[in-house]
């Protein structure tokens, strides 16, 4: 018998439809503003692989923990993170989530929106996270923890080790793997072999699911059911999405290793134009009007949000701030 | 008042951290029904059960990470390294997740990281390492070295309160060795503050760990009036202590285990030619292990560990001055 499919309410439909816009239009405004030199440093870009996010992050419930990756910025938004912060965090304002401290999607708040900030180093979220789930048991509470890993993070150990570690502990863990053909310049292929990746999940015992990344309700409806299977006592989840990374690795990287007949066939499997078909043209155009209006919001707000102090970064270290050296002799 | 070792003052220190607040747990490799590879963690999970003392896979990086995890939703994990050799295996996690967590998004991580270190006991060279300054290096952690019972027991509950990422070293050659009465009631060992465990006026010695009972016994035997600071804590360093001491004495010898490159004798004789340079009659003197590997052979890890002749060596050196 298939697992029961939890039916998704039009509202819901209208406000994963909104994320998706709003999580398009910012990466879209973020490539402009990089190009006009407004915003520096690494930009990755979620282009074409939006659903995966938005469709995942809705699955969760509030008191849930979710840890996003570099293009995961959808997640945030649907857990109550706001244009602004994402904004501000690429202008390196004062007023970002991190004050300046870290850039891009590096940033997070555990008590308001349970979202953890990744770092740089891949697959390090997978044992993190098990850790959030084994430490809400710990206190008698059961939140499902959940985060994304690319087609070439799962070659890093860290994935074998968390999952191997929730899977010994039955955590309530859902790790979802984005398989978006290429790590950087390499494609899948040259990464590892099996055709679905999910079927690394076999090491740990665990039979992962396949599905189709550039469908909202499909990710939404696979992702909801690991969740409750979590969340039930099932111990840690693994599902694996198809999508394709429509840009380069990141602003730099004009990606011409990329086949353009591939290319082209994902494009037309652009999520956002397969899930609009549900919508009348009357809800597209107000859906549009709004994310406009709060990308030029965030847009101004980080633009006129000033620059952190420089001696800021001298504080927060550790709780102590006079721990960390720094005046020298002469001026004690 | 019965004497306790190092070893069972560590045990005391963990077993009443967790009797007092139920967010301690701890997680490591055979630490459960077996008590760890040096029974450090004995009789604790029989006591407080296994959801809380929690045997892992064989993967730091994993029991790194999910202490800070479990850290990020309130609770205070303590992780063992069966040897303390082996948190290179999780060096990744320690310095670039836990270690900038609070820095970059304002989220403390309040976990303690202890295991058996330092060499003397024929570990050869994957158990018995001074990996000491790779983490005093690495922006975010502390790191405490106790020499003694008192030190260890009021260090480990500093460390488990604290609300940053502690690294506590376990001197393996004094687990058993060392044994003190210590204090009844409830107290700590800042972190962060050194010990004059002897005073004099002729010379300081600044070391920690191990060696701090090797000095004690070269500057018995001298004629002279020497002070000897034992650290406790690598990072922070307590740069004031040394400094004012290095102001009465005018001369410092730093002796410590670890290899001499980049060692935190350094450290401190840098601070010492910035802040008391004019009090200075002799040059600053370090005594340390020489860059290698720690060799397995006794004829050879005798010689790469400081012995108290070199001590005495150098001792006398400065107090020729």
């Amino acid at each position: 018998m298939p697992p029961r499919t939890p039916k998704i309410s039009k509202e819901q439909k209208l406000q994963m439809y909104h994320d998706l816009v709003l999580t398009r239009a910012l990466d879209d405004r973020a490539q402009a503003l990089y190009r006009q030199g407004k915003i520096t440093g690494g930009l990755f870009s979620s282009l074409g692989q939006e659903a995966i996010s938005i469709g995942a992050a809705h699955a969760l419930e509030k008191e849930d923990y979710v840890a996003p990756m570099i293009r995961n910025s959808g997640v945030v938004l649907v857990r109550g993170h706001t244009a602004r912060d994402i904004m501000t965090q690429y202008f390196a304002r004062a007023t970002s989530p991190t004050g300046g401290k870290d850039n891009s999607q590096h940033f997070g708040d555990v008590e308001r929106t349970g979202v953890v900030s990744c770092i740089s180093m891949l697959a390090t979220l997978v044992p993190v996270m098990a850790g959030m789930a084994l430490g809400a048991r710990l206190k008698g509470e059961t939140r499902v923890a959940m985060t994304f890993i690319g087609d070439g993070a799962l070659s890093v150990g860290d994935f074998y080790e968390g999952m191997n570690f929730a899977a010994i502990q039955n955590l309530p863990l859902v790790v979802i793997i984005e398989n978006n053909g290429y790590a950087y310049s390499t494609p899948t292929e040259t990464q590892t072999l099996p055709k679905n990746l999910v079927d690394k999940g076999l090491a740990f015992g665990i039979k992962g699911k396949v599905g189709d990344g550039n469908d909202v309700t499909e990710v939404y409806r696979l992702t909801r059911q690991a969740v409750d299977a979590a969340r039930a006592g099932k111990g840690p989840q693994l599902l694996e999405f198809k999508t394709f990374r429509i840009r380069g690795h990141a602003v730099h990287d004009p990606a011409e290793y990329v086949p353009p007949s591939v290319l082209e066939s994902w494009k037309k499997k652009d999520p956002i134009e397969r899930f609009e078909t549900e919508f009348t043209e009357a809800e597209r155009a107000d859906v549009r009007s709004k994310v406009d209006e709060t990308v030029e919001d965030a847009v101004r707000f980080a633009d006129e949000s000033p620059w952190p102090e420089g001696a800021e970064a001298l504080r927060g270290v550790f709780e102590d701030d006079s721990i960390v050296p720094y005046t020298p002799w002469w001026e004690k | 008042m019965a004497e306790i070792t190092y070893l069972d003052a560590i045990t005391k220190a963990l077993g009443d951290e967790m009797e007092r607040d139920p967010s301690v747990f701890l997680m490591g490799e055979d630490i459960g029904s077996y008590g760890g590879a040096f029974r450090v963690t004995k009789g604790l999970q029989e006591r407080f059960g296994a959801e809380r003392v929690i045997d892992t896979p064989i993967a730091e990086e994993a029991f790194v990470g999910a202490a800070i995890g479990a850290s990020y939703v309130g609770m205070r994990p303590v992780v063992e390294f069966q040897f303390i050799d082996f948190i290179a295996c999780a060096f990744d996690m320690i310095v670039n997740f836990a270690g900038t967590s609070r820095y970059r998004w304002g989220q403390g991580v309040p976990i303690t990281m202890r295991g058996p270190w330092g060499g003397a006991v024929r570990g050869g060279p994957f158990h018995s390492r001074n990996p000491e300054m790779w983490f005093a290096h690495s922006p975010g952690i502390k790191v405490v070295a106790p020499s003694t019972p008192t030190d260890a027991l009021g260090l480990m509950r500093a460390c488990i309160r604290d609300n940053d990422p502690c690294l506590f070293l376990e001197h393996k050659y004094l687990y058993r060795r060392i044994k003190e009465v210590v204090p009844q009631e409830d107290y700590i060992i800042p972190i962060g503050k050194a010990k004059v465990v002897e005073e004099g006026d002729d010379l300081t010695i600044v070391t920690y760990g191990m060696m701090v009972h090797r000095c004690l016994e070269v500057v018995k035997d001298l004629d002279a009036s020497i002070e000897v600071i034992d650290l406790r804590s690598i990072y922070p360093l307590d740069r004031e202590a040394i400094v004012q001491s290095v102001q009465k004495t005018s001369k410092l010898l730093v002796v410590h285990e670890d290899t001499r490159t980049g060692g935190i004798a350094g450290e401190i004789s840098a601070t010492i030619n910035e802040e008391a340079f004019e009090y200075l009659s002799a040059p600053v003197i370090r005594v340390t292990a020489p860059d290698t590997p720690v060799p397995y052979s006794a004829p050879m890890e005798d010689f790469f560990l400081v012995q108290p002749d070199e001590i005495a060596k150098a001792a006398k050196k400065l107090l020729a001055y």
